[in-house]
């Protein structure tokens, strides 16, 4: 593995990186002012948040210019921490692409939240500010931590803050139940984390990162470190089994929460596997890098279908985010298997669809999430068997939805397409992988990512459809309004990256080759000219979005001008969806439901399902279905079981006579003292 | 033996006399249930520690030791008991009710206690070098019977008295086999004492308040069933 690059000499200059904490701080400082009027809509969302916005923008700058030009790593040490502990920070390629994702994407929603917050919702504007602010800067902080100490306190403020923000609303009691969970969830993989860290110093009791880098670790304890870091940031990531916070926390969120959760804090759990794995493990064994691309597989299969079957559409979009980050956590593991089998250029190719992935996502998944937001407040439903026919009511959200939608699900000219045919490309030239078992087993791989990544689409086709297409579904709908043009400068702002990086795929490439140059000693090619990319042979694959984009243009306006040509003056306006009928009503529409039933049919071992049927003559028919997850009769039940059983145990200890306890602590001191001495 | 600075005749006896002396006023705060007269004691034992430290500091010539000695006689021996007697006087717990175990049996395990801290101590006060470092046995004993006392009283007053009586043990400790703390250490644990019986005192208080009795057992019930 190279490292020389990671172990390189410190740049002289470190103005870039004292830039980068100078825009977290000010970030962290917009949600403090936030506290000086509470309670002040005008104040708080409608100017901090614009302010952070361009904050926001500021540091996506700067990580766009250090990844362009000078790309040597800059560490500082902070005059800041505990006793003789300062706080290490670093700022290197891997950080600064992160670094970016989170100012590109994190402007977008904040300029959308801007124009989002309302008076009367849940908890102060001002509070919500600074929870809001403290959770983005902490999140730059995570990526710019360079020892165990800062890491581990900017991830707990993360979640911390996180979690205040889901329990926005507290006065329900299932929020205060979602936000239980995700702290429970988020503190379980806090605690591997730790332990992971705690196993890298290598018996040197040094926890900066670079001393972790020079630790040479046994291969037991580094197996075991890798299998902490898998749990700890699978957790974050809601790597299955540890999914089950998302669809709970996701929906419990105001929406620009959810935005940032799912786009923001998902791609943190990238970045650390990354860290861990590819720098400071130095990525050593191709058996992580099949156990990665086997759970990453699994996550994006299961989230797939399970978004499938959902009626919520936060809930599906929560969904297709486990989908999301298991592929990139697959794309993980394939360039952990290759790296450790020396193949560096396939490795980076399988990095950079993992690092490009991360980005994407992160923009369209906000970009769909806030979507959501501006259809709540304009239709107060969130159900998707109460939503219908908004595309006239809100042609903007609709129309930038759409470009979201058309990413998601991987089409080209967006930029789904490009991550994910990157990905497939590495998939598929795996053939000379030194281990014939694996060579085996990597096309079945390949196979489930394309099932998935259909599946994926055919869940955005059915989000898509159900909220925007057909007619309304409730009458109340016909009142929509659509977004306010703050909030569509922010999802604006995320569609226009969705579609510029589509479009020009070399320009994410060119950001990700210093990534990967550092971490594997490789980078993707690109010398195709004129915006062609062909990440290993042009004879072979090669892609160009501009190509494409024109093309598809191209034919759309001949066939809008054709249509117009010959079938002018012969226009006909009829009901949405009516399928020529007249006679149908919105409630006889497809429904999610609908939609849905044939993914339950064909993965029906995956659900478990509890279903209502009207008999034929009940004169107030229902139809109910409720799916559950199998994971929490089979994992998580028999958990809960084993730990209230334990606490049983334990609580008989527990007299309430002072006396008793006084004897143990005795006791234990009598036994310390023997034992010591 | 390291030779002293000022040889003093008959320092080494003294303290071993001090030792003693600290000793047996442990064991007879184990058999009193007059809670006054165990503030009493408690007070001597404080007595006893000034004059030790005072001891110690002379032979050894540490100019923070005499400070510590003077804190001791303040604290310990004026302070902490004035203060003790007051919220006696002010609760109305002159009497401490029947013992958990009976006192013959508490001194029969407080005698074994005794010689389980010497038998600890024998290979600790080999390597000490100070002119106390026979007394380490006896300061560990103080700590464990102190703990034994908090552990057979049922009144909360008393589980104080156990508590300033095993400091007491704590501070010999570190003044036999080192000298004492650092003066900074000593102060803050100093401070801790009076604050802790402070705070200690406005919970009787409440406790009374609440139960109308200052009987440990009223705390028993975890739960409101």
């Amino acid at each position: 593995m190279n490292t020389a690059n990671a172990l390189a000499t410190a740049a002289t200059t470190t103005l870039p990186l004292r830039m980068a904490l100078t825009w977290v701080l000010a970030i962290l400082a917009l949600g403090v002012a936030g506290l000086a009027r509470p309670n002040s809509i005008r104040l708080v969302a409608r100017t901090l948040f614009a302010v952070g916005a361009l904050a926001c923008l500021g540091l996506a700058v700067l990580a766009l210019g250090f990844l362009l030009r000078s790309q040597t790593p800059e560490v500082l040490i902070l005059p800041l921490g505990l006793p003789d502990l300062p706080f290490h920070v670093r700022l290197d390629t891997l950080s600064a692409f992160f670094l970016l994702v989170l100012g590109l994407v994190g402007a977008g929603i904040s300029s959308f939240s801007a124009g989002y917050f309302r008076a009367g919702e849940g908890t102060a504007p001002g509070l919500m500010g600074l929870h809001y602010h403290v959770f983005l800067a902490s999140m730059g902080l995570v990526m710019l931590a360079n020892d165990a100490y800062l890491f581990m306190v900017a991830w707990e403020t993360m979640a911390l803050s996180s979690f205040f923000l889901v329990v926005t609303q507290h006065r329900r009691g299932e929020i205060r139940k979602a936000g239980f969970l995700y702290l429970l969830m988020a503190h379980l993989g806090a605690l591997c984390i730790l332990f992971c860290f705690g196993l890298l110093h290598g018996g040197h009791w040094q926890f900066t990162f670079d001393a972790m880098r020079a630790a040479r670790l046994a291969p037991a304890a580094a197996s075991w470190t890798f299998v902490l870091a898998l749990a700890g940031f699978g957790a974050k990531a809601g790597l299955v089994p540890f999914h089950v916070w998302l669809p709970e926390a996701h929906p419990a969120a105001p929406s620009p929460v959810s935005a940032m959760m799912s786009g923001l804090m998902l791609s943190t759990a990238a970045y650390g596997m990354v860290r861990v794995t590819f720098d400071l493990l130095q990525g050593r064994f191709w058996q992580w890098g099949l156990a990665m691309l086997a759970v990453g597989l699994f996550s994006a299969l299961y989230g797939a279908i399970f978004a499938g079957v959902q009626t919520d559409m936060k809930r599906l979009l929560a969904y297709s985010s486990i989908e999301n980050m298991g592929i990139v956590f697959s794309a993980l593991g394939l360039a952990l298997l290759f790296a450790s089998s020396n193949m560096p250029l396939l490795a980076a190719l399988a990095l950079t669809a993992a690092l490009i992935h991360t980005l994407n996502h992160a923009l369209f998944k906000s970009l769909l999430f806030l979507a959501t937001g501006s259809v709540m407040h304009a239709t107060r439903q969130r159900s998707l068997g109460k939503l219908g026919g908004l595309i006239g009511r809100m042609p903007w959200v609709a129309g930038l939805a759409l470009l979201g939608t058309l990413a998601i699900a991987g089409l080209p000219p967006l930029n789904g397409f490009v991550s994910e045919w990157l990905l497939l490309q590495s998939f598929l030239f795996t053939a000379s992988l030194p281990h014939a078992f694996i060579n085996m087993l990597v096309p079945l791989g390949a196979a489930v990512l394309a099932l998935t990544l259909a599946l994926a689409a055919y869940v955005m086709v059915k989000f898509y459809g159900i909220v925007f297409l057909g007619q309304p579904r409730e009458s109340s709908l016909l009142e929509a309004h659509d977004a306010n043009w703050v909030e569509r400068a922010g999802l604006g702002w995320l569609g226009l990256a969705c579609l510029l990086i589509g479009i020009m795929p070399q320009l994410a490439l060119r950001l990700a080759a210093p990534v990967t140059a550092g971490l594997v000693g490789a980078s993707v090619s690109l010398d195709g000219a004129f915006g062609w990319i062909a990440p290993v042979a042009a004879q072979q694959a090669a892609y160009n979005g501009l190509v494409l984009f024109v093309g598809i243009l191209a034919i759309f306006g001949v066939t809008f001008l054709l249509v117009r040509l010959l079938a002018h003056g012969r226009l006909r306006r009829a009901a949405a969806w009516d399928c020529g009928y007249r006679w149908q009503t919105p409630r006889m529409q497809d429904s999610a439901e609908g939609f849905g039933q044939p993914i339950r049919h064909i993965f029906g071992p995956f659900f478990r399902m509890r279903r209502h049927l009207p008999a034929p003559e009940d004169p107030a028919p229902r139809y109910e279905v409720v799916i559950e997850d199998r994971l929490w009769r089979l994992f998580y039940a028999p958990l809960g079981r084993a730990v209230d059983w334990l606490a049983d145990a334990v609580g008989v200890l527990q007299s309430g006579r002072l006396s008793i306890y006084l004897l143990f602590s005795f006791a234990t001191l009598l036994l310390l003292l023997v034992f010591v001495l | 033996m390291r030779t002293l600075e000022r040889p003093f005749p008959g320092t080494d006896t003294a303290l071993n006399i001090l030792a003693a002396c600290l000793l047996l006023i442990s064991f007879a705060m184990l058999s009193r249930r007059r809670t006054q007269r165990l503030v009493t004691l408690l007070a001597w034992q404080g007595m006893v520690l000034f004059v030790s430290t005072l001891l110690v500091a002379h032979s050894s010539g540490r100019v923070e030791m005499y400070y510590s000695a003077a804190l001791t006689l303040l604290l310990k021996v004026i302070v902490l008991p004035l203060i003790l007697h007051y919220l006696i006087n002010r609760l109305g717990a002159q009497w401490d009710t029947e013992t958990l175990v009976n006192i013959p049996a508490v001194m029969l395990a407080g005698l074994v206690l005794v010689i389980f801290a010497f038998g600890l101590a024998q290979p600790v006060s080999v390597l000490a070098t100070t002119i106390t470092r026979h007394t380490l046995g006896i300061a560990l004993a103080v700590i464990l019977l102190s703990f034994l006392m908090m552990i057979t009283r049922r009144k909360a007053i008393t589980q104080v008295i156990g508590f300033l009586a095993m400091e007491n043990g704590l501070f010999f400790a570190a003044t036999s086999t080192t000298y004492g703390m650092p003066m900074i250490i000593e102060l803050g644990i100093a401070l801790d004492v009076l604050v802790g019986v402070f705070i200690l005192g406005i919970f009787f208080f409440q406790i009374r308040e609440q139960f109308d009795s200052l009987d440990l057992h009223h705390l028993e019930a975890l739960k409101e069933d």
